[in-house]
């Protein structure tokens, strides 16, 4: 067990932790951030998809040891109902999902791909999209839907 | 009360359930509570629902709030499965609305001295003539709603609609883009523990041993669970469920497994096996014409994966005899009822409250989940357990869909028009859900002492839409016809109800063995088509499709096209889709353009995103999806292992909907998997002329396929 400092959507946090632990799991169990969701455990699906500088990693499998001194962010982070990130205004206007299990974690990566590529191509979208999996099929919406918020953000 | 007559009859879940407060209730501050039977899954049932009460009730669509259902307080509607929520659901909901939209103005009446029939309601406030007013609320008091339903009263004319028939933003979409919790997964109880269960890697084995010492040391450890060869742990953390079931499987031991089938031959199995055959519809041609030659082509598809991006998860907490469990089953009394056998219990000791997970697409491991909960939330006194399954576990412990092996014999005459067909199926039953029989469905009551045999599936009957025969007669007008169905008697890969149970086969090999026979006439596929339809509104999906796809595009090297057709379950949504394909070794799906009727779309966004979802989803099927196995163990139980389709992969989707507000809504969920898979099979002939008839369609079927061609 050893004290951990990271930031957290903004905030230091510091938590005690077996260093070993995966993020993912002291995120939602420890700090009670339940937006990046298991899906598989192996890094495989996107699902858990958190922002580590900028870059949607996975957290299911990334060691708390490796994330001291970094800058994590979350949906809770990415904006909230009263100050949505454009991007969640962005996929409720196109309705961009079925159950939505993946969205936070798409949501994520569609993020980080707007913070280094402010204005994205189709097919960039659905490259920086592609680790992410989604088993109903709302792609097509949610690529809709990053490039709207893409537009939306270099219009203002 | 003056009432229209003739009385139309109940709509189904409102005979099973007449009582109009089980159904609606006004709530404070000026709300309506709306209790449907039926559940969210990702299809926007419940938003449709609110658009049907909202606009029978004259009240905002944003004053009402969509309880979730729970066998303490809900309808029971049995299953939302089959594509059938709006027809069943709304149907009722529209007639209950309607009636408690009456007693209002009937007690309004009464209150105001204004005849019913001169008063209006406005979002929830009535008025009069002179300015009278009051409102639902007002009046709840004096309104009795523990009244079964009558029929006695209309629901609006479709001119007088003004929600329903209109894409109403879905209402639970705001939670899930702001990380509030929804899904069963997030949600926090005070004092929730969590619970894991120790499942086999062989298929078919029974622990029969376990040393416990090692698991026994984790800290965190609240439990090991034994109840015969079901075995888990309940901890306080998921970490130290998850290290000491670790530790448990290290130190198990199993009984030797059951045989799998050989994966290469799954034709060679599904049709040496102890079966029970049906003949499900015959048709004898007024006068037979001789056939000049028969044509006969087998088609399989393999066992396919629910795959749901979640795994399943369900809580459990007893109090004395009683137990309440969450669940994200798309069935919650029929649950309850296999519980209560396992358990013992009178069915109302148990509380089965249904909370959202993924998106399930059928039967697949939510039940199993929910009995592992209960069994093991034993060991944890009065709290609360949630316990979630491995995605291993869910990738092979699960239910599948079932593989199929269809034969179809289509007699030709000289001109090759068809003058006889036969098609006939080998498959597993396409269903074992929960409460449907004596014995559970549930996996670990095949696990614990005094165990349950598995339950072999069984289809639905043709009246449902049938199970491995579904859209197996063909909805052409074709002179004769045989449909035999041969359900399996063995069960070695575990199956239940996957989206379109056997219609996504059925539809493959029909539209398959049309499109091959038209290119022997040399005749448009499409033309046809058309040609054996008489049903206007399926000849209009197929037209509306053609059109916006330009049909038929200008032949291309390297770029085919195909089409489609079906009404799912011949009685429900009609779908007609054209594939774009880009082919070589590997085959790239460009573009789906597809037409839908299902009568009158409640919310058509919702429609369009059903139709697209279904169609990348059976574009992924087709693509790449087949569960593997060796001969002792599902081999498939990862996401490198069951790839499925990526956002780059994902073809462009086009969706018409033919919009027909007269006729009784239809789902939409499971109308476009059988057109899109015969689309996309039909478009690699187009490109590379040769027939793939097993799916998935991989460059190793191609190249099968062009030998056997040559």
């Amino acid at each position: 067990m050893s004290t951990i400092q990271f930031q957290l959507n903004g905030a230091a946090t510091a938590v005690d932790a077996d260093p070993d632990r995966v993020l993912l799991d002291v995120l939602r169990s420890q700090l009670s951030v339940t937006s990046p969701h298991f899906g598989c455990g192996a890094g495989a699906c996107g699902a858990c998809h958190v922002m580590v500088d900028g870059r949607a990693m996975t957290s299911c499998d990334m060691p708390m040891w490796s994330v001291a001194g970094k800058d994590v962010v979350t949906v809770e982070g990415l904006g909230s109902a009263e100050h949505p990130h454009p991007l969640q205004r962005a996929f409720i206007s196109e309705q961009a999902m079925q159950c939505g299990y993946c969205v936070s974690g798409i949501l994520v990566s569609a993020a980080a791909l707007l913070q280094r590529n402010p204005s994205p191509t189709e097919a960039e979208v659905r490259t920086a999209l592609d680790r992410n999996l989604c088993r109903c099929g709302s792609h097509n919406r949610m690529v809709r839907a990053v490039l709207r918020a893409a537009a939306e953000m270099a219009a203002s | 009360m003056s009432l229209p007559s003739p009385a139309p009859k109940l709509p189904v879940s409102l005979v099973a359930n007449p009582r109009l407060s089980s159904w609606l209730r006004l709530t404070e501050g000026g709300r309506v509570a709306i209790s449907p039977g039926k559940v969210e899954i990702g299809q926007g049932i419940v938003t449709a629902l609110a658009q049907i009460a909202a606009d029978e009730l004259d009240v905002d669509i944003g004053r009402i709030d969509m309880v979730r259902a729970s066998t303490a307080t809900s309808p029971n509607e049995g299953v939302t499965s089959g594509s059938l929520s709006v027809q069943q659901s709304g149907r009722a909901l529209r007639q209950v609305c309607a009636e408690v939209r009456q007693r209002f103005l009937t007690a309004a009446s009464e209150r105001l001295g204004v005849d019913a029939v001169s008063l209006e309601v406005d979002d929830g406030a009535i008025s009069g003539p002179g300015n009278v007013r009051t409102s639902y609320w007002e009046l709840a008091d004096d309104v009795s709603l523990d009244l079964d339903a009558t029929a006695g009263v209309s629901a609006k004319r479709i001119a007088r609609r003004s929600v329903a028939g209109h894409s109403v933003q879905r209402v639970d979409i705001p939670d899930k883009v702001f990380a509030r919790r929804r899904f069963i997964h997030d949600v926090a109880f005070p004092g929730l523990m969590h619970g894991r269960v120790l499942r086999p890697e062989i298929s078919g084995t029974r622990l029969i041993a376990l040393d416990e010492q090692t698991a026994r040391a984790v800290p965190g450890l609240v439990a090991i669970v034994r109840n015969g060869g079901f075995a888990g742990v309940v901890a306080d953390s998921e970490t130290a469920a998850e290290t000491s079931l670790k530790a448990l499987r290290k130190a198990a031991t199993w009984s030797a497994g059951e045989p799998l089938p050989d994966e290469d031959d799954l034709a060679g199995f599904l049709r040496s096996q102890p079966v029970e055959t049906t003949t499900i519809d015959t048709r004898t041609a007024e006068l037979a014409r001789k056939p000049a030659q028969t044509l006969r082509r087998q088609y399989t598809r393999p066992y396919i994966a629910h795959a749901s991006i979640a795994p399943s998860c369900a809580m459990a907490q007893w109090d004395g005899e009683h137990v309440h469990v969450w669940t994200h089953s798309q069935g919650i009394y029929l649950l309850r009822a296999d519980l209560a056998i396992v358990l013992k219990l009178p069915a109302e000791n148990i509380v089965v409250e249904h909370m959202e997970g993924a998106g399930c697409y059928g039967h697949n491991a939510a039940d199993d989940v929910a009995l592992d909960a209960v069994l093991l939330a034993k060991a944890a006194g009065n709290r609360p357990v949630r316990v979630q399954w491995s995605r291993h576990d869910e990738m092979s412990h699960g239910p599948f869909g079932a593989a199929m092996a269809i034969e179809i014999e289509a007699d030709l005459d000289a001109e090759n028009e068809i003058v006889g067909w036969r098609h006939a199926i080998w498959s597993n039953g396409h269903a074992a859900r929960p409460g449907r029989a004596a014995q559970p469905a549930l996996l670990a009551a095949t696990e614990i002492a005094n165990p349950y045999p598995r339950m072999i599936s069984t289809n639905p009957p043709a009246a449902n839409g049938g199970g491995g025969d579904r859209n197996s007669v063909p909805l052409y007008d074709l002179p004769a016809w045989t449909i035999t169905s041969h359900r399996l008697l063995t069960m070695p890969v575990r199956t239940s109800a996957l989206r379109t149970l056997g219609g996504q086969g059925n539809v493959f090999a029909i539209e398959s063995l049309l499109d091959e026979i038209a290119a022997l006439r040399g005749e448009d596929p499409i033309a046809f088509r058309l040609r054996h339809l008489r049903d206007e509104r399926a000849r209009g999906v197929i037209n509306a499709a053609a059109r916006r796809a330009g049909w038929k595009p200008e032949k291309r090297p390297g770029i085919g096209h195909g089409v489609g057709f079906a009404r799912y379950k011949n009685m429900g949504a009609y779908c007609a889709a054209i594939a774009e394909i880009e082919g070589a070794d590997d085959i790239r799906v460009k573009r789906l353009t597809l037409a839908v009727d299902v009568g009158e779309a409640i919310n058509p966004d919702g429609v369009i995103n059903q139709i697209e979802g279904g169609a990348i989803q059976a574009t992924s099927w087709v693509l790449k999806e087949r569960v593997r196995f060796d001969r002792t163990r599902i081999t498939s139980a990862s996401w490198t292992d069951y790839p499925i389709l990526t956002f780059s992969e994902v073809p462009a989707v086009d969706v018409e909907i033919i919009q027909r507000p007269e006729i009784e809504p239809v789902g939409a969920g499971e109308a476009a998997h059988g057109p899109v898979t015969a689309a996309i099979a039909n478009a690699v002939f187009d490109c590379l002329g040769v027939r793939v008839r097993d799916l998935p369609i991989t460059r190793d079927r191609i190249i099968a396929a062009m030998e056997r061609a040559t």
